[in-house]
């Protein structure tokens, strides 16, 4: 048998595995004898891509929220004032530990109309961001702690102040071993953001539910949903990793 | 340089690492070596020298003057010195000669043609200037130790001072950076060393401080103290050193 050169062989392996996931799904969908409708979930491609390109927006914008609001509760949790560590500890505490379904339903319909904003979408950005947010501000505290004893020492005695300290040691250190934690965060943000739907924002999931209840199809506007996830969250998860690599080579 | 330290306090916690600490070299010490036991209090002691940990009382006078404790003053004092630790000196993030580089220019006000000039003289001098853009992860031990060396130079500090900047080295790297510091000394850097390398010590120093317990038992010229310890913690320190050399 010849010898494959090796940077054929991966290829050769994912094309080996995609077909036999083929198959067994064929296999499958031969035994239940789904009858497939693909014409009527077409005719509502452009609600699908209005929902996808919802989604990525509203995804877009708790990303940045949720990056500030995980640096303002991990200052919180190294913070000096101990009232304001405990409050910022419970809340990170309370966020992690709570169902995002339960926060979406009482921040939106009790709280959000207590302070009488009316915005499904708004809402569900800044809950969603504080949700994720929550999540950052153990990895970004991770990253902070785990930069050595003696790294701060060598600050201080080439004579950098505290201030110079965290911008030219703590930081850089910090943020590239929070940046394949992050990453990853991000791509459950994005596929968290189908919560949305329970308040009322037309999301993708919205959108695709919307479609199956309307063409009486299913799996015709499913499958083409976790497609469009994938799209997003798959590059986002390879990016990761490589950082993640890299990390490892520098330290 | 004359240095002394009056009854120089240090806690940490409730364990008093300096207690009372009390020395004083003469008026033309040069290189000033903290010998002890581990745990005697010499990287403390060290440290506290420098500027680099303020003592919770008493005092360390250079050439007569006090440092101050003041924050913004005592900042001052430590950037006018270079430090050398056991090991992990450099910043893993930076390229040797941005760990060079950066302080010049952040501390010292280098614009950034000058520090990077500075740098790469250094380099030069302690012969790492090939490896100037490695990372220290890239770098063997010994190179990390010289080019920290190098870091701590490039400012002219006016006292150098080394804590164990040997004991994590093999004893090819530990020639290598004992090598430079000899260098340093005969070309008439002050520095204070803390070292457990008795020989290089003997050979370097012209001024020991000798430590145990967070007090100081003995400080005298280095060729006294060499050749008739006064103390019994002295003897037996010397004695166990030299049991397999
Ligand atoms: N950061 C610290 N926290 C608590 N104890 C310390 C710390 N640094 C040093 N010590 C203790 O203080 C004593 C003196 O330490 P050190 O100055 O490092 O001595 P040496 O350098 O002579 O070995 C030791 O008993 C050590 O355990
Ligand atoms: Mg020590």
């Amino acid at each position: 048998m010849p010898r494959i050169p090796s940077s054929f062989r991966r290829p050769l392996w994912i094309l080996l595995l995609l077909g036999a996931l083929s198959f067994a799904l064929y296999a499958v969908f031969a035994r239940v004898h789904y009858a497939w409708n693909w014409q009527r979930a077409w005719q509502y491609r452009e609600q699908f891509v209005q929902g996808w390109l919802l989604t990525l927006g509203l995804s877009l914008a708790a990303m940045a929220l949720s990056v500030l609001v995980g640096f303002a509760l991990m200052l919180g949790r190294r913070a000096r004032a101990e009232p304001l560590r405990l409050l910022c500890t419970g809340t990170v505490e309370l966020l992690r530990g709570s169902p995002l379904l339960v926060q979406l339903l009482v921040g939106y319909y009790i709280l959000a109309t207590a302070v009488e904003i009316h915005s499904p979408l708004l809402v569900g950005i800044v809950l969603l961001a504080c949700f994720e947010g929550a999540y950052l501000a153990e990895i970004f505290r991770g990253a902070i702690e785990s930069i050595s004893a003696s790294q701060m020492e060598a600050a201080r005695a080439v004579g950098f102040d505290r201030w110079q300290t965290y911008r030219f040691v703590v930081l850089p250190q910090a943020v590239r071993r929070a940046l394949p934690g992050t990453t990853g965060q991000l791509v459950s943000l994005i596929k968290d953001s189908s919560l949305l739907s329970v308040i009322g924002v037309e999301e993708l999931v919205q959108k695709v539910r919307i479609l199956n209840s309307g063409s009486y199809t299913s799996l015709e506007g499913y499958l083409p949903l976790a497609a469009a996830y994938l799209v997003v969250t798959l590059p986002l998860s390879w990016y990761a990793r490589r950082l993640e690599r890299r990390f490892a080579y520098e330290t | 340089m004359k240095l002394e330290g009056h009854r120089l306090t240090k806690s940490y916690g409730a364990f008093r690492a300096l207690d009372a600490a009390s020395f004083s070299t003469g008026d033309e010490a040069r290189v000033v070596a903290l010998l002890g036991p581990s745990g005697g209090g010499k990287s403390t002691l060290l440290r506290v020298l420098g500027g680099l940990l303020l003592p919770e009382s008493g005092e360390v006078r250079l050439d007569g003057e006090a440092l101050p404790h003041e924050p913004a003053a005592a900042l001052a004092t430590l950037r006018c010195n270079g430090f050398v630790f056991q090991g992990y000196n450099l910043f893993a993030h930076l390229s040797l000669q941005e760990n060079i580089a950066l302080p010049l220019r952040e501390v010292h006000g280098l614009a950034v043609v000058e520090a990077e000039a500075r740098a790469c003289e250094l380099l030069e001098r302690l012969g790492l200037v090939d490896h100037r853009h490695k990372r220290p992860a890239e770098l063997s031990g010994g190179q990390q130790q010289r080019g920290a060396i190098a870091r701590a130079l490039a400012p002219r500090p006016r006292l150098l001072l080394l804590d164990e900047p040997t004991s994590a080295l093999d004893p090819v790297m530990t020639g290598e950076v004992l090598d430079v510091v000899r260098e340093l000394a005969e070309q008439g850097q002050q520095i204070v060393l803390a070292t457990h390398e008795i020989s290089f010590a003997r050979r370097v120093a012209d001024w020991v401080v000798f430590l145990a317990g967070g007090r100081v038992l003995e400080s005298c010229e280095a060729p006294a103290f060499f050749q008739a310890p006064a103390t019994a913690a002295a003897r037996e320190y010397l004695g166990g050193l030299s049991k397999y050399r």
